[in-house]
């Protein structure tokens, strides 16, 4: 008996299961689309019958920007196991908790607090911020440092617009992130045993910052964030290991100094600042030469090789010319 | 209703072996009914490890129990109960093999080699084979004193499994806490003068 194995499908063959279980919606759509000779984005994405969050108005993911890294062909990860399979460790330590926990936290109204070395500090209303940007749709890798991807449709906008607008001063080299302390409506910052030093920080150099690949994300699948993705407000690098897309964003501060960042705090040797993926650097206690892409069965793990700077690297590898990327990990 | 107290040592025996098998036999209902969720490797690999553990400690509780609650007729479950630690391991480093190394042998001996956790964790299940094998009425007779000899590899074993499980905390100690604290507590009971040996020593009062 042959067995095939998944990679040969082409992951263009497949067809997500959102889309799949809207066949009929699709048909009707289609019939509208030869009409106007266009198939709207936030069709094909929207399901309302099982998707929280609200559906937001954004431009979908334009054709032939696959060559920038804003898209790719790979098979999105059902919504059901993006929304439901998460580390948000403010929720508790289960990849459930989050889906089962973060309904306790409340996400509107949102301020986001800018400091440090910029030109227009202070605390910005969410929506004060939002309206100068535009939402457009990036299908992603998530690759986390666990071993296990994703590939996932973000809506937001470019990081660099947001930074533009702030208008940072010459000093700032980086830029930190901090995430929301609440454990009022965050079970998992109360937990006595955790060895996090809360809030949750994260930070990146600037020109990474800048870089068009870096968004920030407001929506996956064409609605509003689900609380356990990162709720109102949260950062998304492709290139890097998912514990550097920081969640639920409550401060952006500028320095001159590169940011002392969570998990590097606590395991130095295991978690640098850096953290791009990068096959050839193992984490000390596991392989990150492959990865399982999920969702993976019990007959088929679904493993696969992992690139370097998860695939990204002719966009970002610039970044980092004549850096050991071992020591820089 | 029938009580505990009435039913038969083999009806005990076979309710222990049903109670030992429902982690499995919960996760197996749970992939068929709900599709479980989108890693249901990855969960194998935790669940069959915890219950390796969590087995272990039950079996080495079998003594102090038998001693502290005056059951010495416990003793008819421990055998059981030691291989259930091994039925979870099997399956345990099956998992792995399977969804984390994917039965790449280069793969294996570099986990084996780079990976403390891992090789303590392998060293522990190749020490749990001799007494796998040797949990038979044959070897126990065969084997006499060597057998009691051999047996006391379970302490070796215990201490390198919550080492394993210490090991591989990414940022929550509280569970690899309590199992340290039990093994500790297991193992420091046996350092315990015997009743035996107490009595001998008890100075005339």
């Amino acid at each position: 008996m042959i067995i095939k194995r998944p990679t040969d499908i082409p992951s263009s063959e497949i067809t997500p299961e959102a889309i799949y279980l809207r066949r009929r919606d699709f048909m009707r759509g289609s019939l509208a689309g030869l009409a106007t000779g266009l198939l709207p984005g936030s069709l094909l994405a929207d399901d309302g019958a099982t998707m929280a969050g609200q559906a937001l108005d954004y431009s979908p993911v334009a054709p032939g920007s696959a060559a920038l890294g804003f898209d790719t062909s790979e098979a999105r990860t059902p919504y059901e196991h993006v929304t439901g399979y998460n580390n948000f460790y403010e929720f508790g330590m289960d990849k459930s908790d989050p889906a089962r926990y973060a309904g306790s936290l409340v996400a509107d109204p949102w301020s986001v607090e800018v400091s440090g070395e910029v030109d227009k500090p202070g605390t910005y209303a969410l929506e004060d911020l939002l309206a100068k940007v535009q939402l457009e749709e990036r299908i992603y890798r998530l690759r986390c440092v666990e071993a296990w991807s994703m590939v996932i449709p973000w809506v937001g906008f470019p990081l660099a617009d947001l930074i533009k607008q702030l208008g940072p001063t010459s000093r700032a080299r980086y830029v930190e992130f901090k995430t929301l302390y609440r454990p009022k409506q965050m079970r998992g910052q109360r937990s006595a045993f955790s060895t996090i030093d809360w809030p949750y920080v994260e930070g990146l150099r600037m020109d990474e910052a800048m870089h068009p690949l870096t968004m920030m994300a407001t929506g996956l699948y064409g609605r509003s964030l689900p609380n356990q993705n990162g709720a109102p407000l949260r950062l998304v690098v492709p290139w890097k290991y998912g514990f550097k897309s920081i969640k639920s964003i409550v401060s952006i501060r500028f320095t001159e100094k590169q940011p002392q960042t969570t998990w590097a705090q606590i395991a130095p040797r295991e978690y640098g600042f850096y953290a791009n993926v990068n096959p050839q650097v193992d984490h000390p206690r596991w392989s990150q030469k492959t990865e399982r892409r999920l969702p993976s069965t019990l007959f088929n793990p679904n493993r696969i090789d992992t690139q370097m700077f998860n695939g990204y690297g002719e966009q970002v590898a610039h970044l980092y010319q004549g850096m050991d990327l071992r020591k820089y990990y | 209703m029938v009580s505990m107290m009435t039913l038969s040592l083999t009806r005990k025996k076979k309710l222990l072996f049903s109670v030992s098998l429902l982690p499995l036999v919960g996760f197996v209902v749970q992939q068929l009914i709900s599709g479980g969720g989108p890693d249901p490797g990855k969960e194998l690999v935790l669940l069959t490890g915890d219950w390796t553990i969590r087995m272990l400690l039950i079996t080495l509780a079998v003594t102090p129990a038998r001693r502290l609650l005056h059951k010495p007729q416990l003793l008819a479950y421990r055998r059981m109960l030691g291989l259930f630690t091994g039925f979870y391991a099997m399956l345990h480093f099956t998992a792995v093999m399977t969804y984390v190394v994917g039965w790449n042998w280069g793969r294996f001996l570099e986990e084996f080699s780079e990976r403390p956790y891992m090789a303590v964790g392998i060293l522990a299940w190749l020490l749990l084979l001799p007494l796998i094998a040797t949990s038979n009425q044959w070897s126990l007779r065969h084997l006499r004193q060597r057998w009691n000899k051999l047996h006391k590899l379970v302490y070796v074993i215990a201490i390198l499994g919550v080492v394993h499980v210490v090991w591989l905390v990414r940022s929550n100690y509280a569970e690899a806490l309590v199992y340290a604290l039990l093994t500790l507590l297991l193992l420091g009971y046996r350092l315990l003068p015997s009743r035996a040996a107490r009595k001998h020593r008890a100075p005339v009062s």
